[in-house]
């Protein structure tokens, strides 16, 4: 018999240790507000999952990771089963079993990591049902270590959802040098969320703009407001939010440049 | 408050780093890494994502200038960097002609991303064995109408200087534009 039910009552969490410590085999579909999401469990670990409609298939998992590119990608037929594809691939030589475990495992992780997030959805899972012409993580997935690191993630981000509660407002550059400021290493992801700072674009624009989670943007703007690189700005009076289909700018655009601009660096410069 | 940017890019380990860091108000905020592999440890350190500096004009004009990494490797940084730029610095070890044509291609490669101006820094000139100036622009074949200026990146005077050709470049072209 199906196990149907709704995340409200019964958590992610909940879910998935009951599948680990019943060994389940078979597939739970989470349809969630704005995530959906087949996962495959053999024995009450993970083989299989993929989330959204197309966007789990191995094709664009391939384009993500920028082992082919998006025009290639179209060439493929879409009927085309990730297996028959994977197989087509290794033996062409273009990617190698290990980088296609690697990929996939990665991607099955992270996939169900994001399910934690979820608080509201349906849940159903058929048992002995297993996909059938999907590419299937073997040896699978333990679930205990994802447990523990799917619970801790939900932690940090409920303080960081408590930290940083307003995405909707902009950033800038601390003014004054501050002592705090020496020392500081930012990994690419943080540099990239630089390079899109400035008083225009909202917190959630720069995460858009880089393909990044609420999550992930959050730790991001969180690591760089404790080291005193960045300030919040305050909308005043609250009516600031600008259109959610706005595009972000990067920062500084040179085409608004003007002389005199030019001119009072020159000046500045010749000062120092 | 407005933000202008101008990036300084180059070869490894040609003085983009130390460039930043002579004329930035606030201590540079750098990505550097020790470096790993032997063929690469000409020095101890290396930029592998970029290098911030910052200039204050007044309360509401600030300079930022961003440094590229120099190693082939994390070119996927450049693109990036170089949106919204005013202007971009190449700076190139004058002393190490084997990196000469790694710069032709950095150049060609940011002149690709935006049309905005920019000037060569014939850097490390305080060496007995560096190229002049005239000879790095053979070199790299770079017109005539381009500056290529002599650089010693530890000196304030000689960057400031670098700094302030470039922005000339910058007037010279909006006149340009403007007619
Ligand atoms: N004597 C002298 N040394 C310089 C000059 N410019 C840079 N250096 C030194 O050259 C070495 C390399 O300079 P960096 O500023 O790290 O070079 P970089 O371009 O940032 O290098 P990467 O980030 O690794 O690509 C350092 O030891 C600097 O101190 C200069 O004009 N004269
Ligand atoms: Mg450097």
């Amino acid at each position: 018999m199906a196990l149907k039910g709704n995340l409200h009552d019964f958590s992610i969490t909940q879910l998935l240790n009951l599948i680990h410590l019943a060994r389940k085999t078979g597939t739970l579909a989470i349809d969630g507000r704005n995530n959906a999401a087949r996962v495959a469990f053999k024995g009450g670990k993970l083989v299989h999952a993929t989330s959204g409609g197309a966007d789990g298939r191995l094709v664009n998992l391939l384009i993500k990771v920028g082992k082919i590119t998006p025009e290639q990608g179209k060439q493929i037929p879409a009927n085309k089963s990730d297996r028959d594809l994977s197989e087509m691939l290794v033996k062409a030589g273009l990617l190698t079993k290990q980088d296609l475990d690697i990929m996939v495992r990665a991607n099955v992780r992270e996939v169900v990591e994001r399910l934690f997030a979820l608080t509201d959805g349906v849940f159903r899972f058929e048992p002995n049902v297993l996909p059938d012409d999907q590419l299937i993580v073997d040896p699978p997935l333990s679930l205990d270590n994802i447990i523990m690191e799917g619970t801790r993630r939900l932690k940090e981000s409920e303080k960081l959802q408590d930290e940083l509660p307003n995405l909707d407002i902009t950033l800038h550059f601390t003014d004054r040098p501050d002592t705090r400021l020496r020392n500081v290493n930012l990994s690419v992801e943080e540099w990239r969320v630089v390079s899109y700072i400035n008083p225009k674009n909202t917190i959630r624009q720069i995460a858009q703009a880089n393909n990044m989670s609420e999550f992930q943007i959050r730790k991001i703007v969180y690591g760089m407001l404790q080291a005193g690189l960045v300030e919040l700005i305050r909308p005043a009076g609250g009516a600031l939010t600008p259109p959610p289909g706005a595009r972000p700018v990067p920062a500084p655009i040179s085409t608004e440049v003007k002389r005199s601009v030019v001119n009072r660096l020159i000046d500045r410069i010749k000062r120092i | 408050m407005q933000t202008v940017k101008m990036v300084v890019t180059g070869p490894f380990s040609a003085g983009k780093t130390e460039f930043i860091r002579t004329i930035s108000e606030i201590d540079v905020v750098s990505t550097e890494r020790k470096i790993s592999s032997d063929a690469e440890r000409v020095k101890e350190t290396t930029t592998v994502a970029m290098d911030f500096g910052r200039i204050t004009v007044d309360d509401d004009l600030v300079l930022y200038l961003f440094g590229t990494p120099g190693q082939k490797r994390f070119d996927f940084m450049w693109e990036i960097l170089s949106e919204g730029m005013l202007g971009f610095i190449v700076i190139v070890d004058s002393t190490r002609p084997e990196t000469f044509r790694e710069a032709r291609n950095i150049l060609d490669t940011f002149r690709g991303y935006a049309a905005t101006p920019y000037v060569i820094a014939a850097n490390k000139q305080d060496f007995e064995d560096a190229w002049t100036p005239d000879d790095l622009r053979i070199a790299l074949k770079v017109n005539r109408s381009l500056k290529v200026l002599p650089c010693v990146a530890t000196d304030k005077e000689a960057v400031k200087s670098v700094l302030l050709e470039l922005l000339y470049s910058i007037l010279e072209t909006m006149d340009l534009e403007a007619e």
